[in-house]
C-alpha cells in the first residue's frame, strides 16, 4: 500500500520578538496553533492528534512542558507527542507529525514548535559545570568558529563571505513581518564593521534570542480537498544522525547531513537540487553556514558554495533564493527555529509568502540542524501532490 | 584499577516567568489575601485557574473568588521535608477543595501529627506575613473547625498587578565520570595523556568514553598520546564568559596530540594571538597542582602540512 499523500493546510507564528513578557508559555503557543487552524479554516475540534517540539527543558526549566500544554493546545483526548532533536527538533516534529499522516494513523494534525528564550538561558542550559571537565568555552559561537576557520581553510573563501549572507537575511527579514530582527538601517558596511566575538565571526552574523511559537496543520488528501487555500505538498522528507564527536566525523560538511538531503531529494525525484529547487529555507545560525550547507545539501560542488552566495545567486530575485524569510540570522527561537524553516517553504510553494514571496516558486526545501551538527531533519516540499 | 571518581553537581538557575492574564490574576490575589479560580465553558470552578478549557480549548478568563477555607479530598505524610518546601517540620502534603471550587489545590497542612489528618478534615489558608505575588503567599494551611468564610466576591481586577515571577529551580546530582574517564584523569595527575584505542576501527580517542562512538564496542587498550600536538583550527575569543577567568582575546584551539584520532579543545598562550595558525605545532604547560594543561605553547617546530591534519579538525 502507497502512503498517503500529506498537505500543509495551515500556518501560524508569532511576531517573533526578544522577550514576549505579555503571555505564558501556554499564551504564545496557543497564538501560533490558532493562527494555523484559522489558516486551515479549522475548529480544534477537527483535530485528531498533537505533535508538540522544543529544545532542551533545562532552556526554560519546565519539565515536560507538554504536559501542561495539553490545554492550550486542545489536546485532551487525543494522542500528544513530544519530539526533541536539539535545534532540529522544529524540523523533525514536523516530520514525525507528517509520517502520522502518511502512514493514516491519524487524518489531520497539528503540530507546533516553541521557544521562550526571555525565560530561559540557553547558555547556562548547555554549559552546565560537569566535575572534573575544564571550563573553556565562551558561548556556542566559540564552538561555532573553529569549522567555520577550516571551511574558509578548506575553500579559500575570501573572508567577506560571511558579511553577504549576513546582509542578505536582515534585508529579506524587512519584507517578512514575523521576523524578530528589522534592521532597517543596516548596511553591508556595518555588518562587516561589527565587532569580531569568536574571531572568524562578527556580532553580526549571529542569530538573535527570540521567543516565538510556529504552528502547521497537516493533512490528507480528503483534508487537502477541503482547505480553503492551495496546500503545500510533502514530497520527501528525512531525519538523520551521527555522534556528536567522533574520529573522522566532518564538522564542516556532516555525512548525516548529505545522507538526508540525498534521501529527500530520492523521495521527491529531485536529481538537479541547484536546478529543480527554487527557494531554500535552511538553518543558518551562523553566517557562514550558509555556503556550507549549499555544499552540503549539493546545491554546490564540495569548495564552491561560497561562489554561489558572492554571485548573488541566493539573493530573494537570485536563481537559487535562501532564507527569503530572513533566516535564523533574524529570528531564532531556538525550538521553534527548524518548524519556521518547513513552514516558510511551505508558504513559498503555497504561494502565501506575502512580500518574501519568491516569484513562481514550485519546489522548496527546508532544512534544520542542531546538537552540534549531530541532528539533520528535511523535507521537500511542492505546489502539486507528488506524482508517486 | 584506579578507583571511579564521584562528586556532588548541583544544577541551579532562577527562571523568569511571564504570567499571561489568568496566573497574573491568581497570585496577585494571594498578594491580596483573595483566592481565584476561574469558570469553564460547563460552569465548573478551577482552583488553581487556568487559561484554556480542558474540555472544549476555550479561552478562559472569567475569574471568581472563592473562599480560604476549604475541606482536604487527599493527603501524605511528609516525614523529613528538605530545602525550599513550605513548613521545615515534618506536615502533610494535601489537596485542599476550597469552598466554592470544584478542583483540589496541592499544598501543605501544618499538623502536629500523622494522627491529626484525615481525609474529608476542614481546614483553612495561613498567610504569608509577607506577600510578593507568588505561591508562597499561602504559607500553609491549617486545621479549621469554623463555618466556610466569607466571600468578598472579587473578579480579580487589581491595581499594580504581578506579571512576572522569578522560580529558582535547583537539581542535585551525584555525578561520575566513568571507568575511562576516571582513568584518564588519574594519567593527567601524573602528567600523562592517556587515551583508549578501539579494537575494531583501531582510531584512539583522548579523552576516552568507554566505548567507541561509531563501533558501538568497548574500548580498553590504554595509549599514551602527546604530549606534543598540532592546532587543527581554532577562534578568537573576544567577549568574556561570567563563569570564565581568563582575559580576552585569547585563542580556543582544536588541537590533534600526537597519536590521538580527534581533537581535543585548549586555549593556546606563550604567544600573541593574533599569531596563532593552523598548523601550529604546542605542547602543554601545567601549573602546580592542576588537573589540565592550563594552555598550550608553541614548541618552536616547523608548522605541521595541511594534509597531516586535515581530517582531524
Amino acid at each position: 500500500m502507497t502512503k498517503e499523500p500529506v498537505a500543509v493546510v495551515g500556518i501560524g507564528q508569532t511576531k517573533h520578538v526578544a522577550a514576549r513578557r505579555d503571555v505564558s508559555i501556554a499564551g504564545l503557543v496557543r497564538e501560533a496553533a490558532r493562527r494555523a487552524l484559522d489558516d486551515a479554516h479549522l475548529a480544534w475540534a477537527d483535530i485528531d492528534a498533537v505533535v508538540i517540539g522544543k529544545a532542551p527543558d533545562f532552556f526554560e526549566g519546565v519539565m515536560m512542558p507538554e504536559l501542561y500544554l495539553a490545554d492550550a493546545l486542545g489536546a485532551v483526548g487525543k494522542p500528544m507527542l513530544r519530539v526533541h532533536t536539539a535545534g532540529s527538533v522544529g524540523g523533525s516534529t514536523a516530520l514525525v507529525a507528517a509520517n502520522l499522516v502518511a502512514a493514516r494513523v491519524h487524518r489531520t494534525v497539528l503540530t507546533l514548535a516553541f521557544e521562550k528564550q526571555s525565560e530561559s538561558n540557553a547558555m547556562w542550559g548547555l554549559s552546565l559545570p560537569i566535575p572534573f571537565q575544564q571550563p573553556l568555552l565562551a558561548g556556542a559561537g566559540g564552538f561555532f568558529a573553529p569549522h567555520v576557520r577550516a571551511y574558509m581553510r578548506r575553500t579559500g573563501a575570501p573572508d567577506t563571505i560571511g558579511s553577504l549572507v549576513a546582509y542578505k537575511d536582515r534585508r529579506n527579514a524587512l519584507k517578512n513581518p514575523y521576523a524578530h530582527l528589522h534592521e532597517a538601517d543596516l548596511t553591508l558596511e556595518k555588518v562587516q564593521a561589527s565587532p569580531m566575538l569568536w574571531d572568524p565571526i562578527r556580532y553580526s552574523e549571529t542569530c538573535p534570542s527570540s521567543d516565538g511559537a510556529c504552528a502547521m496543520v497537516l493533512t490528507d488528501r480528503t483534508g487537502a480537498a477541503r482547505a480553503p487555500h492551495p496546500p503545500a505538498w510533502v514530497h520527501g522528507g528525512a531525519m538523520r544522525s551521527e555522534p556528536t564527536l567522533f574520529a573522522g566525523k566532518d564538522f564542516v560538511s556532516p555525512q548525516a547531513g548529505k545522507d538526508c538531503a540525498a534521501d529527500v531529494y530520492h523521495q521527491a525525484g529531485i536529481t538537479d537540487p541547484r536546478r529543480e529547487i527554487d527557494a531554500v529555507e535552511m538553518y543558518v545560525p551562523f553566517s557562514w553556514y550558509e555556503p556550507m550547507w549549499l555544499e552540503n545539501l549539493g546545491f554546490a560542488d564540495e569548495g564552491e558554495g561560497w561562489k554561489l552566495t558572492e554571485s548573488g545567486l541566493t539573493e530573494l530575485d537570485g536563481g537559487l533564493p535562501v532564507n527569503p524569510s530572513g533566516g535564523v540570522l533574524s529570528t531564532n527561537p531556538i525550538g521553534a527555529s527548524g518548524m519556521i524553516r518547513f513552514a516558510e517553504a511551505a508558504l513559498q510553494v503555497r504561494g502565501r509568502a506575502g512580500e518574501h514571496q519568491v516569484d513562481g516558486a514550485r519546489r522548496a526545501l527546508g532544512h534544520a540542524y542542531g546538537g552540534g551538527a549531530q541532528f539533520f531533519a528535511m523535507w521537500l516540499v511542492g505546489a502539486e501532490p507528488p506524482a508517486r | 584499577m584506579p578507583e571511579v571518581l564521584k562528586a556532588p553537581l548541583a544544577v541551579e538557575f532562577p527562571f523568569t516567568r511571564s504570567l499571561g492574564p489568568v496566573q497574573s490574576a491568581f497570585l496577585t490575589g494571594l498578594r491580596e489575601r483573595v483566592v481565584l479560580g476561574v469558570k469553564t465553558v460547563d460552569s465548573r470552578t478551577l482552583v488553581p485557574p487556568v487559561e484554556y478549557d480542558p474540555v472544549t480549548a476555550e479561552e478562559l478568563r472569567d475569574l471568581v473568588e472563592v473562599a480560604p477555607t476549604g475541606t482536604v479530598t487527599t493527603w501524605a505524610w511528609n516525614h523529613h521535608p528538605r530545602r525550599g518546601q513550605p513548613l521545615g517540620t515534618p506536615f502533610a502534603w494535601v489537596l485542599v477543595r476550597l469552598d466554592g471550587a470544584d478542583t483540589a489545590l496541592l499544598h501543605a497542612l501544618d499538623a502536629p501529627g500523622q494522627d491529626a489528618v484525615h481525609t474529608g478534615m476542614r481546614v483553612r489558608v495561613r498567610w504569608a506575613e509577607e506577600r510578593t505575588g507568588a505561591i508562597t503567599d499561602i504559607a500553609c494551611f491549617e486545621p479549621y473547625d469554623g463555618e466556610p468564610a466569607q466571600r468578598t466576591g472579587h473578579t480579580g481586577e487589581f491595581e499594580d498587578a504581578v506579571t512576572g515571577i522569578v522560580a529558582a529551580a535547583r537539581l542535585d546530582y551525584t555525578y561520575s565520570p566513568g571507568r575511562a574517564q576516571s582513568a584518564y584523569l588519574h594519567a593527567l595527575s601524573g602528567r600523562r595523556t592517556v587515551g583508549e584505542r578501539c579494537p575494531s576501527c583501531r582510531k584512539v580517542y583522548v579523552p576516552p568514553r568507554g566505548a567507541c562512538p561509531t563501533c558501538g564496542v568497548a574500548t580498553s587498550e590504554q595509549v599514551e598520546v602527546g604530549p606534543r600536538g598540532t592546532v587543527t583550527t581554532f577562534c578568537i575569543v573576544n567577549i568574556k564568559a561570567k563563569n570564565l577567568d581568563i582575559e580576552v582575546p585569547y585563542v580556543y584551539a582544536h588541537i590533534a596530540l600526537d597519536g590521538a584520532d580527534l581533537a581535543l579543545h585548549a586555549r593556546i598562550g606563550g604567544m600573541p594571538y593574533d599569531q596563532v595558525r593552523m598548523g601550529l605545532r604546542v605542547e602543554p604547560v601545567w601549573t602546580e597542582g592542576a588537573r589540565f594543561p592550563d594552555h598550550y605553547r608553541p614548541t618552536g617546530e616547523p608548522d605541521a602540512e595541511y594534509d597531516t591534519y586535515k581530517e582531524l579538525l
